[in-house]
Formats: structure tokens, C-alpha cells, sequence
């Protein structure tokens, strides 16, 4: 076994890992070794060729398919230089106050998670787009929206030269998306952090990690790691884990920690979603443009559910419609004249709904739908073919339903499905991507795994900086907000340098 | 990613059971019809490249799986599921779409999205439902 030391070490290069990289990196003036150590590859720019298979294999775990225990739903996060701000569509919102109230996080006031949020507001040039680079695939939910009194949004999204390629979620292949691997990794590594990429954490234990470095696979996009493959031990006197809601959890789990955290892996949210359909007579600009320009939020409490606007790729749309045989295929060939709305649950934290880990430690995510979530979801789906209706469209696949093809001339059908939804799991195809929870932050471990600065309870030297902090759903895209968490751990980091090191 | 050859290497999991993975397909996609050889290698090869990364324990339930498709309309049409017309194919993967168990929904759902991974994860395929991307965006709209 190979051995390497460092004063801290991140694990994850997201969201969490890439600010905490940067907001240490001024450490590395004074001889501090920093090291972010990151399971998936970075890929080269002209890599990002926008094909639908070959870039998911590339950039996401599972490429894309990972499922949960029962086989109902798939979750999609990246594995890249980057983490998941490669494959996200940028959006960028800041905490909703009502949500971190109810968290309730002794210590954790919204004032000052606001105000970090804002900073990487300025630094990742989060804006709102000019009206001329919207497609209509966005303006028809707005007009059918607007038409139906509904109170739509515009997403402020993190875009610098955004071309319109519509590919965000298989990596902007102009660079335009500014993630962390475009922003706050760069700068780390020029101030002198080192990021070791391929390099999959096994185990944690008493100060010590134990890492495996992969080749890169013959035929497969990435730079190789900068370290020889093979098994490492590194020393490091903080840890910080920016795994992801679902890798963080189970890398404290199979190294131990549960014995005493029990509510490590509890608590696993993640917006359950799915995609509705709708084709106009005419063919729309829908593959062109910035995907995900608006919003609509004002059912998040009353029905628990949120609407996005959303353009996905063939596959991933052939999977999203219910069914097969000729109707499936009717709306396929409809592809230029289709609409998308994007239908995401909001969920609450669940006794079942959890992250643990098999016999060979591999992450296994229970979930089941709860009421409230097959509420959201269907009344989110009727919803949204009522705005694609009321924005001219002909018909509308609605999955929940019986009989899911929706004729325009039909539209009154919509709140009988109401009463009768065909809501069956591994029927109807449900996916998520805003992974929540499993080392929420609270009082003690008693109702959590860290504190208000993600120290975990009783390890002074580990902590955790991603989306598996948030105590419960932040019922909106999270990204600004694992930014702002990360943020004041680093802080937290900082403060304390001499007696941590 | 790996390409399929007629001589399949013995880690494919479609190979024992290519007749009824194919009859699959043409329910769930019925424009695969059209697909000629090279097409139908190529969506072969998506699909083991998907299964590389599952589990062997899931790959032998997808085998499993498609057996008891080919095997199971004995009971009621008297053939196999790969003899069978158009018509009762759709049935019998209704069936197994709506069945009450969970697991054997989840089962179909598994394999349709496969089906669906190798007809519309070709490009060929995306193109031919007339999705055209291009990375240069609105510029490339202008210069169409």
C-alpha cells in the first residue's frame, strides 16, 4: 500500500468539496497540504461532445441509472472534476427562508446562509438570461402559465457565454456552465490545493483514509489520475467529506461511525420527479436554448409539488413515457414539437427513507413514496398538462393516468385523474437528482450526525461540507445552498487551523 | 464501448437469450421493425455496455426474466412468446406492466428501459425522431 500525508483532505469535488477547496486554499500560503480526492474523471473540453449515452456514462454515477433498493426510482448524480455542477442545468436559488426556519439547526441562522449564497451569487455569475436566448420550449410554459394565473419565475442560472446547445445535463460542451469545476476548483489548484482524480475513498478511519486510484479505462474519456494506480493509505490530520447525500453517508457508515451516530443515513430526501409531455402542432425550439428558464413554486406547500421547465434526450424521454407500442412511439416521433415540464414532489423526511450500505459496502437508498409525494406528483402532472393545454398543445402525455394520451379536446378528463391516479411504482418512471440528507446537521447525535458547521458529534477532526447536511428538503434546487453550508464550514475550518492541525 | 460480433463473447447476457430480446424490442419500439443488422448490433452493444456495470446477479435475473417471457404464453396462447403476433405480444408485456406484484413491474420496467436505451441511445435513432443537436446552439439554428 502506497502512502501519501496531508493536513486536510476533501473527499468530493461538487458543490460542497469545490468551495471547501477554495475557501482553504489560502491556507497552502502557509504550508498547509490540502488534497481534494475525487472518485470520477475530469474530462477534457473538447470531450464534452453532447451525445447522450456515451456523456451520461462519462459524467454520472451508475451512468445515470443508479436505483434505489426497490427498484422504483433512479437516482442521478455525477462522478466527475465537478461532481454534479457539471451535469446540472445551473440553476442557481437562493434558500428560501420559510424552509431553513422550519430546519430549525441550533446555531444555523438564514441571515447568514443567505448572505454566503449571495457571495457565490457574484462569483459564479449567476443572472437571469436575456429574453432573446429563451426558447419556446420555455415560453410556452410561461404564456400557458401566465394564462392560467399561475405565479412563474425565472431561474437565476450561473451562465457565462451560454451558446444554447440545451446539453447542461451531459456537461456544457462550450464551458459556459460555471460549476465548480469551471470556478472554485481551478482556483484552489492554483493556490496550491492538489486534486487527485479516480481516486474512490474506501474507508475512514481514526485520521487515516483508505483510497483506491483506478487506470483510466482504455477507451474511456478523462485524464488519467495525476497518482499511480493502486491502494493508498493518507494521512490527514481534518477530513472533510463532500460526497453527496448518497456517497457521504455510506462512506461514514462502512467506516464505522453509525455505532455512534444513529441517525447517519436517516433522513434521505431528494425531490422524486418525472417528465410531462406535450405536443404542439408545430415544431417548437426545444433542443436549442437554455433548458430550464422558469419556475413555478406556489404548490409547494398547498399540494407538494414544484413545476420546471426541462428538455431531456431521447432515451431519457422514451423512459419518462409511461407505456410502449404505437402511442409511445407517436409522441418519440414528435420530438421537435414537444414540450417539457419538469413534475418534482416535495418531500419530507422519512423513517424508511434512508441511505445505508450492502455487505460489501456499496451505498443502498431505500425509498418509498409517500402519500403526500404520490399527491404532489399527480396533481404536478395535471397541473402541468394543463399549461401545456393552455399554451396550445395538442395532446399531452400524463403518466398518472389510465389512459395517459391526453387529447387537447379531452382537457376536462384532467381532474378526474385526480380521483382515480394510475400511480403504480416501477410502472411509471420516477427519478431524482436533488439528493438530500443522511449527516444532517442539528443539536446532537441524538437527531443528527454534525453540528451547524458540519463537525460530526464527538470526532473533532471529521466533517462534512455537502447536500447530505440539510436536516429535511430545501423544496428547491439546491446547489447555492451546499455552497453556502460549505462555505461556513470552511470557515469553521479556518478559524480553528491551530488547533485542528 | 464494446461492440457486439455474431460470435458473441461468453460474458453477453443477450446472447442465450437474443430470439425473445429482440421480439422485446419490436413490442416496446415498434419502428425497430425496420432495424437492419448492423442497427440491431449496435443496439445490442448499448444495452450489454448498460449490463457491464450491474450486477451478475442482476444480469442473470435479466436472463431469467426474458425466459419466463418467451415461456410463460404457453400457458395461455399454447407458443412462445417469440411466436406469437403483435397484438398478443402487447398483451403479454401489458401484463406484466400492470401486474399487481411490484417486483415484476419493476422487472419490466427494467427491460423496457433497456429496449429503449438501445433504440433511442443510437444515434441513429435519436436522429431519426429529428432530434438535432448542436452545440453551437442559437447560431447553428441561424445557420440552418
Amino acid at each position: 500500500m502506497k502512502r501519501r500525508s496531508y493536513d486536510i483532505v476533501i473527499i468530493g469535488s461538487g458543490a460542497g468539496g469545490g468551495t471547501v477547496a477554495q475557501e482553504l486554499s489560502s491556507l497552502c500560503r502557509d504550508g498547509v497540504r490540502i488534497a481534494v480526492l475525487e472518485k470520477g474523471p475530469k474530462l477534457r473540453d473538447e470531450e464534452f461532445t453532447g451525445r447522450e449515452v456515451e456523456m451520461a456514462k462519462a459524467l454520472y454515477e451508475d451512468d445515470g441509472g443508479f436505483l434505489t433498493a426497490e427498484q422504483t426510482m433512479t437516482l442521478a448524480f455525477g462522478s466527475a472534476y465537478g461532481g454534479s455542477t457539471v451535469v446540472y442545468t445551473g440553476t442557481s436559488l437562493l434558500p428560501p427562508e420559510r424552509v431553513l426556519e422550519r430546519w430549525n439547526v441550533p446555531g444555523l441562522k438564514f441571515a447568514d446562509v443567505e448572505q454566503r449564497a449571495r457571495k457565490y451569487v457574484a462569483e459564479n455569475n449567476v443572472h437571469l438570461l436575456d429574453e432573446s436566448l429563451l426558447n419556446e420550449n420555455n415560453r410556452l410554459f410561461v404564456e400557458g402559465c401566465r394564462r392560467l394565473d399561475y405565479r412563474v419565475q425565472q431561474f437565476p442560472v450561473n451562465l457565462k457565454g451560454c451558446r444554447g446547445s440545451s446539453l447542461c445535463n451531459l456537461g456544457c460542451p462550450n464551458q459556459a456552465k460555471q460549476g465548480t469545476n469551471r470556478v472554485q476548483l481551478p482556483r484552489a489548484e492554483r493556490n496550491g490545493v492538489e486534486v487527485v482524480t479516480r481516486c474512490d475513498v474506501l474507508r475512514i478511519e481514526n485520521k487515516k483514509i483508505f483510497a483506491r486510484v483506478s487506470e483510466k479505462p482504455e477507451g474511456n474519456k478523462g485524464e488519467p489520475s495525476t497518482w499511480e494506480a493502486g491502494d493508498y493509505q493518507i494521512d490527514a490530520k481534518v477530513v472533510v467529506v463532500c460526497a453527496g447525500a448518497v456517497n457521504s453517508p455510506a462512506l461514514l457508515l462502512r467506516s464505522g461511525f453509525g455505532r455512534s451516530l444513529p441517525r447517519l443515513g436517516r433522513g434521505f430526501t431528494c425531490h422524486p420527479a418525472f417528465i410531462m409531455v406535450a405536443e404542439h402542432s408545430q415544431p417548437i425550439t426545444n433542443a436549442v436554448g437554455h433548458p430550464k428558464s422558469f419556475y413555478v413554486d406556489q404548490f409547494a406547500e398547498s399540494d407538494h409539488f414544484l413545476l420546471e421547465t426541462c428538455m431531456y434526450f431521447p432515451f431519457i424521454t422514451a423512459k419518462a413515457l409511461v407505456g410502449f407500442g404505437e402511442e409511445h412511439s407517436r409522441f418519440m416521433r414528435a420530438f421537435p414539437r414537444l414540450q417539457m415540464i419538469l413534475v418534482l414532489a416535495c418531500d419530507e423526511v422519512n423513517d424508511h427513507n434512508r441511505v445505508t450500505v450492502d455487505g460489501d459496502g456499496r451505498p443502498v437508498v431505500h425509498y418509498r413514496f409517500t402519500p403526500e409525494v404520490i399527491h404532489g406528483l399527480v396533481q404536478g402532472a395535471i397541473t402541468s398538462a394543463k399549461i401545456s393545454f393552455a399554451a396550445g398543445a395538442v395532446r399531452a402525455h400524463v403518466p398518472v393516468s389510465n389512459s395517459p394520451t391526453i387529447e387537447c379536446a379531452d382537457r376536462e378528463r384532467l381532474d378526474q385523474i385526480a380521483e382515480n391516479p394510475d400511480f403504480k411504482p416501477g410502472k411509471i418512471s420516477i427519478s431524482a437528482a436533488h439528493l438530500q440528507g443522511g449527516c444532517a446537521m442539528g443539536g446532537g447525535p441524538e437527531d443528527s450526525v454534525t453540528d451547524s458547521y458540519g463537525r460530526v458529534h464527538g470526532i473533532p477532526w471529521l466533517h462534512v461540507a455537502d447536500s447530505s447536511l440539510f436536516p429535511n428538503s430545501l423544496e428547491i434546487n439546491p446547489y447555492l445552498t451546499i455552497m453556502a453550508l460549505a462555505d461556513r464550514v470552511a470557515e469553521s475550518i479556518r478559524k480553528n487551523v491551530n488547533a485542528l492541525l | 464501448m464494446r461492440v457486439a460480433t455474431a460470435n458473441e463473447p461468453s460474458r453477453s447476457v443477450l446472447a442465450p437469450v437474443r430470439a425473445v430480446f429482440r421480439a422485446v424490442v419490436v413490442t416496446v419500439v415498434p419502428d425497430a421493425k425496420q432495424l437492419d443488422e448492423p442497427n440491431w448490433l449496435a443496439l445490442e452493444a448499448l444495452v450489454e455496455d448498460a449490463l457491464e456495470i450491474r450486477t451478475p446477479t442482476l444480469r442473470g435475473q435479466l436472463q431469467l426474466f426474458l425466459r419466463a417471457i418467451e415461456w410463460l404464453p404457453v400457458v395461455r396462447y399454447g407458443r412462445t412468446f417469440t411466436a406469437l403476433g403483435a397484438e398478443q405480444r402487447s398483451r403479454v408485456l401489458r401484463h406484466l406492466q400492470d401486474h399487481p406484484v411490484e417486483l415484476i413491474r419493476c422487472g419490466f420496467w427494467g427491460l423496457r428501459t433497456l429496449a429503449l436505451l438501445g433504440y433511442y441511445g443510437r444515434p441513429d435513432g435519436a436522429h431519426a425522431i429529428g432530434y438535432r443537436p448542436d452545440s453551437r446552439g442559437w447560431e447553428a439554428v441561424q445557420r440552418r
